[in-house]
């Protein structure tokens, strides 16, 4: 019997390829329970190791005695920095060109630095044996402000570094300072402004937060004594660079190390660097000779490992009476804690934050990022985030409406009268870098239009009329929002982690039954890449993404990449996978040019397979070409049909969007409704609309928390004030609101699938839109700038300042 | 420490073991049986990755001692499936409706979700949200989540949930 033809429609269909909104195959193991968390793994004889942290944010250790805590019932070991001196490992580098003590060696610079490691045979026992530990400390002055690191006579918390007075990023200026990063020109700046006919100077500040994956950070190291060998399963984000870090801290060979990232419980950028815990327990199992299992708690997760943001920025807009923007200047005091942990490609101290000119055509912009140590946790992560581009996002975007506001123009129309035209790209901003593709315009006018602007401005002016007549106590506010992101880090002619170039890889093989499996160095935490990747391979080769299995995590295995972080999974390791499945294409292409007896230049791709050009019906599907390949090759050509492709990209890729939020605020209470949020986005091609949306809902509701309340807040003894789920606001179903995406398609010209990249998008510019609704909310009652985060009580405070509860 | 003998009915089966005292529920079903659908993202009880369904209601077993369990009648997420395997209509519902990202969440979602719709059959979209406040997720931003209960209860009720076709 005769299979039915399909008609090309149906051939395409069938494929799932790029553009349909696939189901995703993850789904099936995690809607069932069966998900393949690192704290599900349970191994024979494993220990469980817990840590002993400093009730004080800076203070002198004057001694640790774990004599009782030995004792307790279950307990194995107290490991403490001494222990740890004995394998050179009591301090640990970070990924900022810094150090950082990996157990309390002297003194605790945050509150919640981890002193000691208790391993035992359980969580309980170990949670005991930490009770038992005995720490005398000698409470020091803690340094909270940011604005007071640089002072004279500010208390010195890195002793390790007094007489280094020049550090990764250059010569520091002040015993608290690490690095001064500056971009642009100074003087052709300083010009634009001599001459400015209207200026603006504000400080905008984007607290301290915390990406708080559900899943906190854990691992399990198991050490083999016997081979020398060391596995360790753990919430990476990045497996390989994990790998070669343990295998240059350890000295064990790298092949001697299996860093496997099984399913991931989001990450959001929390999992991209080394915390001590993973350094705790491998010294643990390697002391031990037994599996150890170190899983954080939410309470150490906030408080203790890797927050993002905290920039203090003081910005400084020049324009032209009809405003037209004419240059650019931003001062930037960045607070890193007690250790500079940031995780940036390490040429970037600031990360990318010199994208701060955001959409707009600046002649001349100036740079200046202090990096400064305090007494809180280290990080500066990049929560959901390229690398501060989210700050840079922020300041651009209330800076323009600060601007707009003392010009006396609609913000929007503001925008759109400075943005970069379509014809300026490749466009080269003053702070450095090659936009690739944009069209502004377009998604501004269609993102106004879909919101309705003017209707919206209308009600908000009746609406104002009427709060002054006192027939309402509630203002409305419109934010509006146009960002432009820079991901896909990147070209390793400017990016690298610790030396390693930031490239990305795919490795694809196809089976002689034309099944295929593609194994990458990227590593999903919940973005859904076992069903887009196979959906990227499903159009460029025509295999059904049903019949690809996309596997990450397992460095035995994978092609060596950088991992996921930075939204750069699609721009570089969806560049890979486009390159690998080329390679496959070519020849296949031979192969079939040889089945059919014909010149390969006389072929076409037809879907899933080769015709003869004008001959239609004289064809190959890949599924008979792969079963030759192995099995009837062309004389002369190798069996077997794979290819691995390490992609360097020529460039970042620029995602960009036009954000609007209305909302109203009752003056009384502080209490906000969101009325509506409409997200525009153009990530270039579209791999999978369903879950690019579920992208935009998540890093909408992800921003929504920071604007309206998340953050990670300290008293002035250095004591963390939102180190639980109980203050620190991560919004329920009931106060998150109904989200509207919309998008343009403006690809990459650089990409192979000119595909930017999404995921980090509605972080970058949800928070500058609903920073920016509550700012226009209280604007027409003579406010400049509102600082974040806008929770009720915060709203009210603004109000109770304005004299409206009189 | 003395061992406390317990036995209770999980997912249909009969279990019976010795554990110390303070063990919470969500440890012996994580730990002892093997369990590892229930998940742990807080200490306070406030994220429900942990919820399971005790005796007809939803309980957040990480701050259950598993004592206190004595002779109840437990369901995981391991017990959500149909007899023949199928998946059952919510864990359809996640995933058509895309109401899942890196899953953590997403066992104590379908259990929470799984009384509430035997509390209310057909709920509207603000007594969903209401109803799944105690469960916190960070991917999804929630959408997805309430028109995957809406889309199984409306199977549950032998109807067809509209946005389903898309």
């Amino acid at each position: 019997m005769n299979a039915p033809v399909l008609t090309r429609e149906q051939r395409e269909a069938k494929l799932e390829g790029m553009g349909c909104k696939r189901k995703r195959v993850e789904d099936i193991r995690f809607t069932q329970g069966k998900g393949n968390y690192v704290d599900d793994l349970k191994l024979p004889g494993m220990l469980f190791g817990d840590f002993v942290r400093s009730p004080y944010a800076h203070a002198r250790v004057k001694k640790i005695d774990g004599s009782k805590a030995e004792k307790v019932p279950g307990v194995l070991a107290v490991i403490t920095a001494e222990t740890l001196k004995t394998v050179n490992l009591a301090w640990m580098p970070t990924l900022a060109g810094d150090v950082q003590m990996v157990l309390a060696d002297g003194k605790v610079l945050f509150q919640n630095q981890e002193v000691a490691f208790v391993v035992a045979v359980d969580r309980y026992a170990a949670a005991d044996g930490v009770e038992a530990v005995e720490v005398e400390y000698e409470d020091l002055p803690a340094l909270i402000d940011p604005f007071k690191a640089l002072a004279p006579d500010a208390p010195l918390l890195r002793e390790d570094l007094k007489d280094k007075m020049t550090g990764a990023h250059g010569p520091r200026k002040h015993h608290n300072h690490i690095f001064e990063w500056s971009m642009g020109d100074k003087d052709l700046t300083d010009a634009a402004f001599a001459k400015a006919e209207v200026t603006t100077k504000d400080i905008i500040s984007y607290h301290r937060t915390h990406p708080t994956p559900l899943e906190t950070c854990q691992c399990v190291a198991s050490f083999d004594k016997i081979k020398g060998e060391l596995t360790v399963w753990g919430t990476f984000q990045a497996p390989h660079v994990i790998r070669t870090v343990a295998s240059l801290l350890s000295k064990i060979p790298e092949h001697k190390i299996h860093v496997i990232a099984p399913d991931i419980g989001g990450g959001f950028g929390n999992k991209v660097g080394a915390y001590p815990g993973y350094i705790c327990a491998i010294v643990a199992s390697i002391v031990t000779g037994k599996p150890v299992k170190w899983v954080e708690d939410r309470i150490e997760n906030l408080t203790a490992t890797s927050f993002a943001r905290d920039y203090h920025m003081t910005t400084e807009i020049a324009a032209t009476r009809d405003g037209k923007v004419t240059g650019l200047r931003v001062h930037v005091l960045a607070d890193h804690g007690g250790f500079d942990a940031c995780a940036d490609p390490s040429k970037w101290p600031a990360g990318f934050f010199n994208i701060v000119t955001g959409s707009y055509d600046f002649p001349v912009a100036h740079l200046v990022v202090d990096g400064i140590y305090t007494n809180k946790a280290p990080g500066g992560v990049a929560y959901r985030c390229s690398f501060r581009v989210t700050e840079a996002a922020y300041c651009i975007e209330r800076a323009m409406d600060i601007m707009a506001q003392k010009l006396g123009m609609d913000p929007a129309e503001f925008r759109l009268k400075n943005f970069i035209k379509r014809e300026q790209f490749p466009y080269h901003s003053a702070l450095g870098w090659e936009y690739d593709s944009g069209d502004y315009h377009t998604a501004m006018n269609k993102a106004m239009e879909a919101i309705n602007y003017k209707g919206l401005r209308a009600e908000q002016a009746a609406k104002r009329e009427a709060f002054k007549r006192g027939e309402t106590r509630e203002i409305m506010g419109i934010g509006v929002t146009f960002f432009t992101e820079i991901v896909g880090a990147g070209p390793s002619r400017n990016c690298d982690i610790l030396g390693v170039a930031m490239f990305d890889s795919c490795e694809i093989r196809v089976h002689p039954t034309g099944a295929a499996i593609a194994r990458m160095g990227t590593k999903s935490q919940g973005q859904g890449h076992e069903t887009t990747y196979a959906q990227i391979i499903a159009t460029e080769i025509g295999i059904a993404a049903d019949n690809i299995m996309v596997e990450e995590g397992n460095t035995d295995t994978a092609p060596y990449g950088l991992g996921t972080y930075g939204s750069r999974s699609t721009p570089v390791a969806g560049a890979a996978i486009a390159m690998a499945a080329r390679k496959i294409k070519a020849k296949a292409q031979m192969i079939a040019a040889y089945m059919l007896e014909v010149h390969e230049d006389d072929l076409e791709w037809d879907i899933d397979g080769f015709r003869v050009k004008g001959l239609p019906e004289k064809s190959k599907s890949m599924t008979e070409i792969a079963w030759a390949a192995y099995n009837k090759p062309p004389p002369g050509l190798e069996p077997g049909l794979e290819a691995v492709s390490y992609y360097d990209p020529p460039n970042m890729t620029y995602p960009f969007g036009a954000y609007f939020c209305a909302m109203d605020i009752d003056v009384d209470t502080g209490v906000y409704k969101v009325r509506r949020f409409y997200a525009l986005d153009d990530c270039g091609t579209r791999i999978n609309p369903m879950i690019i949306e579920g992208q935009v809902h998540g890093g909408l509701t992800e921003a929504f928390a920071i604007a309206m309340g998340q953050e990670i807040r300290y008293d002035e003894m250095g004591n963390v004030l939102t180190g639980s789920f109980m203050d620190f606001f991560v919004p329920t179903a009931v106060e998150t609101p109904n989200w509207e995406t919309d998008f343009t398609v403006t690809p990459s010209p650089h990409h192979p699938i000119g595909a930017k990249g999404v995921g980090e998008s509605p972080n970058v510019g949800g928070v500058p839109c609903f920073s920016n609704a509550v700012n226009d909310a209280f604007s027409f009652l003579g406010t400049k700038h509102i600082q974040m985060p806008h929770d009720y009580w915060r709203n009210w405070v603004v109000a109770e300042g304005l004299g409206l509860h009189k | 420490m003395a061992k406390a003998h317990v036995k209770m009915t999980v997912n249909g089966k009969e279990v019976e073991s010795l554990v110390e005292p303070r063990t919470l529920l969500i440890h012996y079903l994580r730990e002892h049986l093997n369990l590892t659908g229930p998940h742990i993202g807080c200490d306070t009880t406030h994220c429900g990755a942990c919820t399971i369904d005790m005796d007809g209601k939803s309980v957040k077993s990480c701050t259950v001692f598993t004592v206190q369990a004595e002779g109840a009648s437990i369901t995981t997420i391991e017990g959500m499936a149909n007899p023949d395997g199928s998946l059952h209509a919510l864990q359809e519902g996640f995933r058509i409706m895309h109401g899942l990202q890196c899953g953590f969440c997403t066992p104590g979602m379908i259990m929470r979700a799984h009384r509430l719709l035997q509390e209310i059959p057909n709920p509207s979209e603000d007594q969903i949200r209401f109803g799944i406040a105690g469960n916190l997720c960070r991917c999804t931003g929630y959408q997805n989540i309430v028109k995957a209960i809406q889309y199984a209860a409306a199977k549950l009720r032998g109807e067809t949930f509209a946005e389903a076709a898309e």
